[in-house]
């Protein structure tokens, strides 16, 4: 010890494959999801071309189909038009998107599997929707606030089921956020189908449509235009980034999601870090049912409770955006354009059939998740195998 | 140098990337039926210069002679190709497979061309372990044995492929002490067969035992080969660590003051619901260190637990400086002055994805200055640990390096640092030196006799009778849950011995 400090041990030896890893962490966190990206870009043009079209003509057009390329200063008027349209529905596909996926990333980091996504936001849907058509002449500001607060309290509250059942019984937030989910889809089925008790236009399953006064305010195009929600969600990913930096909730929660025992020891209450984890995640979902509905829904029938998957995609976001902010905010652009610019009306079936082009679209997005996942399960078993080296003889108690 | 050595390396020299210098011109030779320990602390370089010989790490300079020819090994095959089996301290076997499979794995004897033929192989591996006499099931599964019988499977592994040279990278390691002594007993077979053996190792005492030559390692560089006779732990700790190390701490008498720590008739049951601590009773006194020896597995795990509130005690009272913790929970037991470094700095004392300002805030990040409100200081944390990283000399990284990358000593010195920052009244100390290397066992050692020299209570719980020695005031022996014994410094290590292994009780009884 009382060596001079300048001299460095030549520790190199038995840390060389945790700097390694370390790097691989650092640069991969960036690096793969665009590998990964590129890759499954890579692919699908194999694909495209065995279908006997022009690959890069494909991508041309499901480019331009998303309305990207607005931002080239080289568009006609008419050009422009289109592009703003098409980049204001791209843009609206990825607001709930950034929120479903924070939804995972948060509860991610607190070592749990949130598959309830899209339960959660059924019922934040639900919630603002109600608070949309039953109050009535409320101030616009405090009417869309009310919704949103609905919609939080009431995807917490589906969050902070899984996370109550974790906490206390050990039941696993992955079979229970999944039940949970077909109790929020059914039960939303329930409500707005024909008899129900919130079905509003007679002999359609359908509810009644919100007040004006709860709508989200417009901010770009006119039909089923580019509404506030946007700014909502990003605040959300600021919000989360934010929890858990810099609060000692966010410490805890990443404390939990790193190590539990070592957090026990701490005298960091981990069945609470459970039951938050998961309430908070369902919050984050339920807004983002809520600027769907206040922003640009404004009502609901019963087959698009069922066919949605919103929540699911969140999924494939976080893991794509690393539970990262700016990754997922990145993500759900990159999965939003995927979806509107292949969807059937925007393409030219003599350069690609439109039929093919959304299987085109799902399956590019299978294999980013299938990269991604691919490296994440290399990392983690170079991970495990340090683990194991460093503590051969680990107990095996329970977690309380 | 030795006549018609098996295995020369000569000037072997390996950089990594960054420019640090792993080893530096080394020569290393070993003799046919011999027993040659590498010594040196963590990092000397030992693994890098066995890793350069199985063919894991290219050398820059140097060169490999196995039987006086010069060869040139490129992976791990070629090194078996030579005879030389590595027996790394993580081993390579895959649970779900039986021992059998496990040692024929990769050259399984055939039936029929392609069907694995499972008798023969087994008959191969019976054969191997009576020649050697190993006592091993061939059908046991993997997962279902000891670590000391994993490392058996690993041994017979490399005599499987006809290793005639043995590289065992720090093999006690992950043993207990008995699983050890079975080692070292295997490890004399095999000498006797005409095995060579290379040994790394930081432990002194082990490798004075078992070695006829023993060569260190310092920062890379050889430092000497000296015969075994002769050799003595001082001197070779001084060779390790480049100056003269302290093996037994320097203290004054102990000057204990009032109880700090008191357990009244505790009763612990463990996971498995049988009771592991029955109805123990003592005190630690302000300024004192009482060492709880014992083999492990006889309780002490399950006492620390409930002392230090991780798990609720059956019966009986547990006092912090008079106010009772008793199954309070662990935030309430530390709130009432409690430090506590854990057995496991992996499992418990750290979180190795966090970095060290993280880490080092573990316990207090709930409190000014690190927080207020719930909101937390980053910044803060990392000023506290740049100051903690200073005052425990911890190397390696900075306040905003993970843990993980760090060596053992320096992630224990974070444990420790972090526990005696937070001003306890009362210290448990599990096996806080837990497989550190001389210089770092000194330094915790050091700060442990100061901190009782403050006046703190001081409970050490150690499966290491040096440990016990070096430090203690009082000593409690604890066999099946119970103190069965309680010694002053005066105490020898036969005595302890006998306690520990319930031969005092039984007298008694």
């Amino acid at each position: 010890m009382s060596e001079p400090p300048e001299q460095q041990p030549p520790a190199a030896a038995p840390t060389t494959s945790s700097t390694l890893t370390a790097f691989y962490e650092r640069a991969g966190g960036f690096l793969v999801p665009v590998a990964a990206t590129v890759v499954a870009f890579l692919i699908g043009g194999l694909v495209v071309l065995i279908t006997g079209h022009n690959p890069l003509a494909a991508y041309k057009a499901i480019f331009e189909g998303t309305g990207l390329n607005y931002v080239f200063p080289w568009l006609s008027d008419d050009e422009r038009r289109a592009a703003a349209r098409d980049l204001q529905q791209t843009l609206l596909v990825a607001t709930p998107l950034m929120l479903t996926a924070v939804a995972v990333a948060f509860a991610f980091r607190c070592g749990l599997f949130n598959i309830g996504g899209q339960g959660q936001y059924w019922v934040g849907f639900i919630a603002a929707l109600w608070i949309g058509t039953h109050l009535h002449g409320v101030p616009r500001p405090l009417h869309i606030l009310l919704g949103i607060v609905a919609a939080i309290v009431a995807g917490g509250i589906w969050g902070g089921i899984a996370g109550l059942l974790r906490a206390t019984v050990g039941a696993h937030e992955v079979i229970t956020t999944i039940m949970l989910n077909w109790i929020a889809i059914y039960g939303g089925v329930y409500l707005f189908e024909r008899g129900g008790p919130l079905q509003a236009v007679p002999s359609l399953p359908q509810s009644a449509v919100i007040d004006d006064s709860a709508k989200l305010w417009v901010i770009w195009g006119d039909i089923q235009a580019l509404h506030a929600g946007l700014f909502i969600a990003l605040v959300g990913v600021v919000v989360y980034h934010v929890i858990l930096n810099r609060t000692t909730l966010g410490f805890e929660v990443r404390a939990v999601g790193f190590n539990p025992e070592a957090a026990r020891y701490s005298g960091i209450p981990v069945a609470r870090s459970y039951f938050l984890a998961l309430a908070i995640a369902g919050a984050f979902a339920g807004v983002a049912g809520a600027i769907d509905v206040l922003g640009f829904q404004f009502s609901v029938e019963t087959s698009e409770i069922s066919a949605s998957a919103v929540g699911f995609t969140g999924i494939a976001v976080a893991l794509l955006g690393r539970n990262k902010a700016v990754g997922i905010v990145l993500a759900s652009l990159l999965f939003a354009a995927l979806q509107v610019g292949t969807s059937s009306r925007q393409l030219d079936p003599a350069v690609f059939d439109p039929e093919l082009a959304s299987d085109l679209s799902t399956m590019i997005q299978a294999l980013v998740i299938f990269f991604v996942g691919a490296e994440l399960l290399i990392v983690y078993v170079w991970n495990a195998r340090r683990y194991l080296r460093t503590r051969p003889t680990a107990s095996q108690e329970p977690v309380v | 140098m030795v006549q018609d050595p098996i295995l020369e390396l000569r000037g072997i020299s390996k950089r990594f990337p960054g420019g640090v210098v792993a080893n530096d011109a080394v020569d290393f030779d070993l003799g046919r039926g011999e027993v040659h320990a590498l010594l040196g602390e963590n990092g000397a370089g030992k693994s890098t210069l066995m890793n350069v010989l199985y063919g894991l790490y290219g050398p820059d300079a140097g060169e490999i002679r196995v039987k006086g020819r010069r060869v040139d090994i490129r992976s791990p095959h070629d090194a078996i190709a030579q005879g030389i089996g590595m027996v790394h301290q993580h081993f390579m076997l895959i649970p779900v497979m039986t021992v059998a499979e496990n040692i024929v794995l990769a050259a399984e004897p055939v039936h029929g061309g392609v069907f694995f033929d499972e008798k023969a192989a087994e008959q191969r591996v019976l054969d191997l372990a009576r020649r050697f006499k190993f006592a091993i099931d061939p059908h046991a599964r993997v997962a279902n044995i000891s670590v000391g019988q994993q490392q058996r499977v690993e041994i017979l592994k490399a005599l499987y492929r006809s290793a005639d040279v043995l590289i065992l990278d720090e093999p006690t390691a992950v043993l207990t002490p008995q699983e050890a002594k079975e080692l070292f007993e295997i490890l004399a077979v095999l000498r006797r067969e005409g095995l060579s053996i290379i040994f790394i190792s930081h432990k002194l005492d082990e490798v004075l035992e078992i070695s006829n030559r023993i060569t260190v390692l310092r920062r890379g560089k050889k430092i000497d080969t000296i015969a075994q006779e002769g050799a003595t732990e001082e001197g070779l700790a001084r060779m390790m660590v480049g100056r003269e190390v302290l093996l037994r701490v320097d203290k004054r008498p102990s000057e204990p003051g009032d109880p700090l720590l008191s357990v009244t008739d505790l009763s612990v049951y463990d996971d498995r619901g049988l009771e592991a601590v029955r109805g123990v009773s003592f005190d630690v006194r302000a300024g004192e260190i009482v060492a709880l020896a014992g083999v492990d597995g006889n309780g002490q795990s399950e006492l620390i637990d409930a002392v230090t509130g991780l798990r609720r005690p059956a019966s009986g009272r547990v006092e912090i400086a008079g106010r009772d913790v008793t199954a309070k929970g662990v935030r309430e037991t530390l709130a009432a002055g409690e430090a506590h470094i854990p057995e496991d700095r992996h499992l418990r004392g750290l979180v190795l994805d966090f970095t060290l300002a993280e880490n080092l805030a573990l316990h207090d990040f709930r409190t000014p200055p690190a927080s207020k409100f719930g909101w937390l200081f980053p910044q803060r944390l990392i000023e506290r640990a740049r100051r903690l990283l200073r005052e425990f000399d911890v190397r390696g990284g900075g306040p905003e390096t993970p843990a993980s990358s760090l060596s053992g000593g320096n992630q224990q010195k974070v444990v420790v640092a972090r526990e005696i920052d937070r001003d306890p009244q009362v210290l448990i100390a599990a096996q806080p030196t837990r497989g550190l290397d001389v210089g770092a066992i000194e330094f915790v050692h050091r700060r442990l006799v100061e901190e009782r020299d403050e006046g703190r209570a001081i409970l050490l719980v150690s499966l290491e009778l040096e440990e016990v020695f070096a430090l203690a005031d009082r000593i409690l022996v604890i066999y099946e849950g119970e103190i069965v014994g309680e010694y002053g410094l005066d105490a020898t290590a036969e005595e302890l011995g006998l306690a520990m292994t319930g031969v005092t009780r039984e007298r008694a009884a």
